[in-house]
């Protein structure tokens, strides 16, 4: 909780607030059953009717002060914990945008989606209660206890037997409860897992006619989950009948011990107004008792949430910002020094080992390797997505880690394998690239990238609404509306990653061909499947196992590379080969 | 009010009661359906331990009054120290019967707890159990119009919501309202006026609940929303972000979530605030209530106005108002508010769980797929002459049984002949996405669909499994109507492996088995082979026995996919789908694959959808498709030498969109 308290910020003033309105109210709910005591008292001693008009107004104006601070103290408490988790959701969403693609790869998305949900709900909650609860809860208790023995004398001596029976009742449940509980919660997650992973499978379910197999699998889970929450809900039904006993136990010991005091000492140590007190305080000590064991076990559930807000809070980016930062890339030239990479400290090899490339500013560059060669890795490096781990990538002549990392950015764009598209309009999401871009320039870089005639052929244009996921658009056209995107930031360099493999040959090559016509300076590196995608680049690279195994132009590989004379032989005559 | 239009949030419906109480009554419904016998018991112990705890303010009362009269028969005989002996004759059977009835209360208290914790449960289980086998049934166009997180919600949040309102807030209104009438009846017998006092005051106190409760209820209600677009904003924006980094687009994502964040705090705000403030005001003004009923009560004694109360009528005198009624009237006063407070605290329970169970009924309303069907696919035996018979034992020969309406049964041997003849089929209506398709597939044959996005290839495969029904022609299957044939058995004999491959919690062998549950490791393990499966799945950790999770996540798109391919190839179907089945595998391992896909296929009719052409060059029957319409069709070496659209395809001078 300590490490979350410092999102608390502007609302350090309700919580405040909110435990001096709870004092106030908590003093006033106390005085009120004493000055009741009057009244009845005073009632059966027949006072005038004029003191039972003072007493009673006095006690309403009571009753209406206690309305206003306890409604008060609802209202900034409220205040408080929503904005705390406004607060810490906002921290944590600051944070995760701070991350490193390192970082990044740590937490899956899902993991981050419930931290700063359900978890920020939980603390949210946990923090209302202890608020509303933690000063309210003892100060009453204390108060409670402290007017019984005044008032009440040897018939206190009832709590001094019903407190460590109820205190010793409460953590018992809570200690048994809560391990249950959170065991229950983990089945509970695998349990919804597995219909989230059964919707999204759906089509395979129907097609292999599973759905019985698919009803009686989970029918055992819901059976299995139904027995362990009925057992931890079980322990947890134990607090009313325990508390019950307790309340019970103090009536029957005030009313039997009480009516022997009042007979043996004639009514001169405690009266029936005495009586009527203590079973108000005994009821108050409980409920009391009960919201403190009710506040330690939110806290201690709410434990595990915090633990892992905590978790995002403290990552650090693995990236270092630099402390004279460059701003300004001067050209478009890439340069990798006995370049190694490995994702994390511990992997056993590295993804990439000792690469030494030199590009100019203005080339065009094909990479070529299969699955896992690490062709993703090497560009990564250039945008400096990652450092490398061992020697140094330089853009411009300068080392990556020298700039600054918006500006490095700014001039070389990436178009990621995994790409997307954001729900939003088309210019929207064009405008990522560049946020004052003109509807002339959207023309321009949608013109290259081959994506004009298909977004004037929707009816709104660029104001077609794209859903969350791009999945109003084909594959292909979403590749090169990220290609577009990507062009409006106007780069040095363009680094396309697999970012034409939904897109027809023939547009492929008429993007490659408008790169030429209207972005000559900027160097381009383009990762392939398709051999045509880079046969006419300026220089090729073959990948294979995280290294260089040959470069060169299509006619000298042809001839020195018999892995890039394989694949091109099976791409350009792919099915003679396989028909044999 | 300006905020509120800025919101842009619909105002949540307003509650219909009458759907409302229509929907309790299902859940009260389904509650005694699931336990007949222990749900009245339950409801007994609830009842009988909210009277038992009612009527101890009577014997509270009789003590009392005992007491005092002892004291003041004491105090005017001028004794010093009265006997206890003396009054303990009255005393000690009060508190007997008194100790007896806690004790009764006690026990069943004990027992109704106990039992709601299992009932809640068991409730729940069922529900869920309800909800899922429901859904399993439901078209697979249920799924292609409902986003999958608003499906799981009806799992996590309205379940949970209904948890609260079954363990927690029907066992607190029952008891309460024992609570409240049985009070109201022991105050009717003590004195009407006093009453009419107490349910004025009763009768502000619901009208502040029912506002504020409301009000509250409404933005919890709001929240749960804010809760939803906010959850699919981060969701979007986490599974961008490195999207986001690369385009140095942070501060803008930041932008929009405080946006978004502000108004979940709005919301989440104001929803707590109604929901905090309730108590408070409620219990004091049964505060006021209180000292309001003892000062009236007060003047009445000391004005000593007739009292008029049930007792007196009973007994057909009028008495005096006196200080032994009016103390044990005083507690009743308390306990009837705090019972009318606890009931306030439950409004929102109330509320929010009535609307997940409207949802959850909406899921479990939805109409399932439909199956006519009549046609089922059975073992069989060839005889000599040819000739069918069925035989319970597994044969490896499958044969359709086609009972008709005479009464006689005839079989069809299962060949996988499949043909579809001027399918027309939209999936709105009036939006035909294909026009006039018709195929011929005969037994061992490979069937090519080629075309843009859109232009209908996956359509046509839903058509044939029955994913949807075709709105005109017809699509036959061995000869039979798809239609007459039980969806089980038609889908049993097609195998399909699909783009976005699904896989399922458990060991890879599990996976592989999916496809048939009867087969044997050695079965699986071929399955794999022919898929070219083998070799990486041997390599991983434990082989065979690897646990995958989140749908496969440790392993790559195009390993998946061979996955898919082998869980197809184990089901043994004579006909088998492949929609873009290997598009995530790169040439270089597809050329290695594809000798095992060749032996797959032989013998099976496949259809196959693919957007590199060097899947589909070696078909028997290519199609292609545009906007719905077969356009050419024939083999690679016809349409080459046609020089159509797959000519202009196959030397890239059209594009596929």
């Amino acid at each position: 909780m300590l490490r979350l308290i410092k999102c608390l910020r502007e609302y350090k003033k309700p919580t405040v607030l909110t435990l001096i309105f709870i004092i106030c109210e908590a003093v006033i709910e106390t005085l009120i059953p004493f000055i009741t005591a009057n009244l009845i008292n005073g009632i059966q001693a027949g006072i005038s009717m004029n003191r039972v008009a003072v007493l009673g107004i006095i006690l309403i104006l009571m009753a209406m002060l206690s309305l206003c601070f306890g409604g008060a103290a609802g209202l900034t408490c409220s205040k408080a914990s929503s904005g705390f988790a406004k607060n810490i959701r906002s921290d944590v969403f600051s944070r995760v945008q701070e991350f490193a693609f390192q970082n990044i790869d740590r937490f899956s998305s899902s993991s981050l989606v419930t931290r700063m949900t359900t978890d920020v709900t939980n603390v949210q909650m946990a923090y209302m209660m202890l608020i509303r609860t933690a000063v309210r809860a003892p100060l009453m208790l204390i108060f409670s206890v402290v007017m019984a023995f005044i008032m009440g004398g040897a018939l206190a001596t009832s709590f001094v037997i019903i407190i460590p029976v109820l205190v010793f009742g409460l953590l018992l449940i809570a200690h048994n409860a809560m391990p249950a509980f959170r065991a229950v919660f983990r089945k509970y997650d695998k349990l919804n897992e597995s219909i989230e992973e059964n919707v999204r499978g759906m089509r395979v379910v129907k097609g292999f006619a599973r759905e019985e197999y698919e009803k009686k699998k989970f029918g055992k889970a819901a059976e299995n989950i139904q027995a362990d929450f009925t057992k931890a809900e079980r322990i947890v039904a134990f607090n009313s009948p325990l508390m019950q006993i307790c309340v019970y136990f103090n009536m029957v010991f005030v009313l039997l011990v009480g009516s022997k005091l009042i007979l043996r000492y004639n009514g001169t140590v405690i009266g029936v107004g005495e009586i009527s007190a203590m079973l108000n305080y005994g009821m108050q000590i409980l409920i009391q008792l009960m919201m403190l064991s009710m506040v330690y076990v939110m806290l201690t559930m709410s434990g595990e949430s915090i633990k892992r807000i905590s978790e995002v809070l403290d990552e650090q980016s693995s990236l270092k910002e630099p402390e004279n930062p460059v701003f300004e890339v001067k050209d478009g030239s890439v340069d990798f020094d006995g370049v190694s990479f490995s994702y994390s400290k511990d992997a056993e090899r590295y993804a990439l080992s000792d690469i030494n490339l030199h590009i100019k500013s203005g080339m065009t560059v094909g990479i070529l390797g299969g699955t896992g060669s690490s062709k993703s890795s090497l560009v990564q490096l250039i945008p400096r997505l990652y450092d490398a781990t061992a020697g140094t990538v330089s853009v411009g002549g300068v080392d990556v880690r020298k700039y600054d990392l918006e500006s490095l950015r700014g001039q070389v764009a990436m178009v990621l394998q995994k790409n997307m598209l954001f729900s939003g309009t088309i210019r929207e999401n064009l405008r990522w690239g560049n946020e004052n871009a003109t509807d002339e320039e959207l023309d321009e870089v949608c013109r290259i990238a081959q994506a004009d005639s298909f977004v004037k052929s929707f009816p709104d244009g660029y104001d077609t609404f794209i859903e969350q996921g791009g999945t109003n658009v084909s594959g292909g056209q979403k590749q090169r509306l990220c290609i577009a995107r990507a062009l409006l930031r106007k780069p040095k360099i363009l680094i396309l990653d697999d970012s034409t493999s939904a897109v027809d040959t023939k547009t492929d090559a008429l993007i490659r061909s408008e790169f030429k016509k209207y972005i000559p300076e900027t160097t381009k590196l383009i990762i392939a499947q398709r051999i045509s995608s880079v046969m006419d680049s300026d220089l090729i690279i073959i990948m294979e196992g995280g290294s260089i195994s040959a470069a060169g132009t299509h006619d000298e590989l042809m001839k020195s590379s018999s892995i890039y004379r394989e694949i091109y032989e099976q791409q350009t005559r792919g099915n003679e080969a396989s028909e044999q | 009010m300006k905020k509120k239009n800025k919101n842009n949030i619909p105002d949540s419906p307003k509650p219909k009661s009458g759907i409302s109480i229509h929907t309790f009554r299902r859940i009260i419904k389904i509650l005694y359906e699931s336990y007949p016998r222990l749900i009245p018991f339950t409801a007994f112990c609830i009842v009988f331990s909210a009277i038992v705890n009612a009527i101890p303010s009577i014997f509270v009362q009789k003590i009392l009054a005992v007491v005092t009269e002892c004291l003041s028969d004491g105090v005017s005989s001028g004794a010093v120290g009265i006997e206890w002996s003396e009054a303990s004759g009255k005393i000690i059977p009060l508190i007997i019967v008194l100790i007896v009835l806690y004790i009764l209360s006690i026990i069943s208290m004990t027992i109704y707890t106990q039992l709601m914790a299992f009932i809640t449960q068991g409730f729940l289980s069922k529900l869920r159990c309800r909800m899922f086998d429901g859904m399993q049934n439901l078209p697979i166009g249920y799924f292609d119009t409902h986003k999958h997180g608003d499906i799981m919600s009806y799992y996590t949040n309205d379940i949970d919501t209904l948890r609260q309102l079954v363990s927690q807030s029907l066992p607190q209104l029952l008891q309460s309202i024992v609570i409240v009438a049985s009070v109201l009846g022991i105050m009717l017998w003590y004195s009407i006026w006093m009453t009419l006092i107490v349910a004025v005051g009763v009768a502000a106190m619901i009208f502040v609940s029912g506002k504020i409760g409301g009000s509250s209820a409404k933005y919890f209600i709001r929240q749960q929303r804010s809760i939803g677009s906010t959850e699919g904003y981060i969701q979007e924006m986490m599974n961008g972000q490195k999207v986001i980094k690369v385009f140095s687009h942070e501060k803008k994502a930041k932008e929009g979530f405080e946006e978004i964040n502000d108004r979940l705090y709005q919301d989440s705000y104001k929803a707590h605030a109604y929901a905090n403030a309730l108590g408070p005001i409620i219990m004091n003004i049964g505060n006021i209530l209180y000292v309001m009923s003892a000062m009236l009560g007060g003047i009445f004694i000391l004005s000593k106005i007739p009292n008029i109360s049930v007792s007196c009528i009973a007994a057909g005198t009028i008495g005096v108002l006196s200080v032994d009624i009016l103390v044990p009237f005083l507690s009743m006063t308390k306990q009837f508010t705090g019972n009318v407070n606890q009931l306030s605290q439950q409004i929102n329970s109330i509320v929010m769980g009535l609307a997940g169970a409207e949802r959850i009924f909406s899921l479990m309303d939805e109409a399932p797929e439909t199956d006519e069907g009549y046609v089922t696919l059975v073992n069989a035996k060839l005889g000599e002459n040819g000739e069918i018979t069925e035989t319970p034992e597994h044969t490896g020969t499958w044969a359709w049984k086609h009972p008709h309406s005479d009464g006689t049964i005839t079989y069809t041997l299962l060949r996988g002949d499949v043909r579809m003849t001027d399918v027309d089929f939209g999936y709105v209506p009036g939006k035909d996405v294909l026009h006039d398709v018709s195929v011929y597939a005969e037994p061992g044959q490979k069937i090519a669909f080629v075309g843009a996005t859109g232009a209908g290839k996956t359509t046509i495969t839903n058509l044939i499994n029955r994913f949807y029904d075709i709105a005109d022609g017809k699509i036959r299957y061995d000869g039979i109507n798809v239609s007459k044939i039980k969806k089980a058995d038609l889908r049993r004999s097609l195998g399909i492996v699909l783009q976005d491959t699904n896989l399922f919690t458990g060991t890879v062998m599990d996976n592989i088995r999916y496809g048939n549950l009867n087969a044997t490791d050695e079965q699986c393990r071929a399955a794999a082979e022919l898929a070219g499966a083998d070799d990486f799945i041997r390599r991983l950790p434990k082989g065979y026995d690897t646990e995958l999770s989140n749908n496969g996540a440790n392993l790559s798109q195009g390993q998946r996919q061979l996955i898919a391919i082998a869980r197809a190839a184990v089901a043994d179907p004579p006909v088998m789908i492949l929609d873009e089945a290997t598009s995530s595998i790169d040439t270089r391992t597809e050329a290695i694959v594809s000798r095992g896909m060749d032996k797959l296929m032989e013998g099976r009719t496949v259809f196959v959808i693919a957007h590199r052409l060097s899947t589909v060059m070696n078909s028997d029957v290519i199609m292609v498709l545009d906007h719905g319409r077969i356009i050419e069709r024939g083999n690679h070496d016809k349409l080459i030498a046609d020089k159509g659209t797959y000519y202009q395809l196959y030397t890239g001078a059209f594009e596929l969109e």
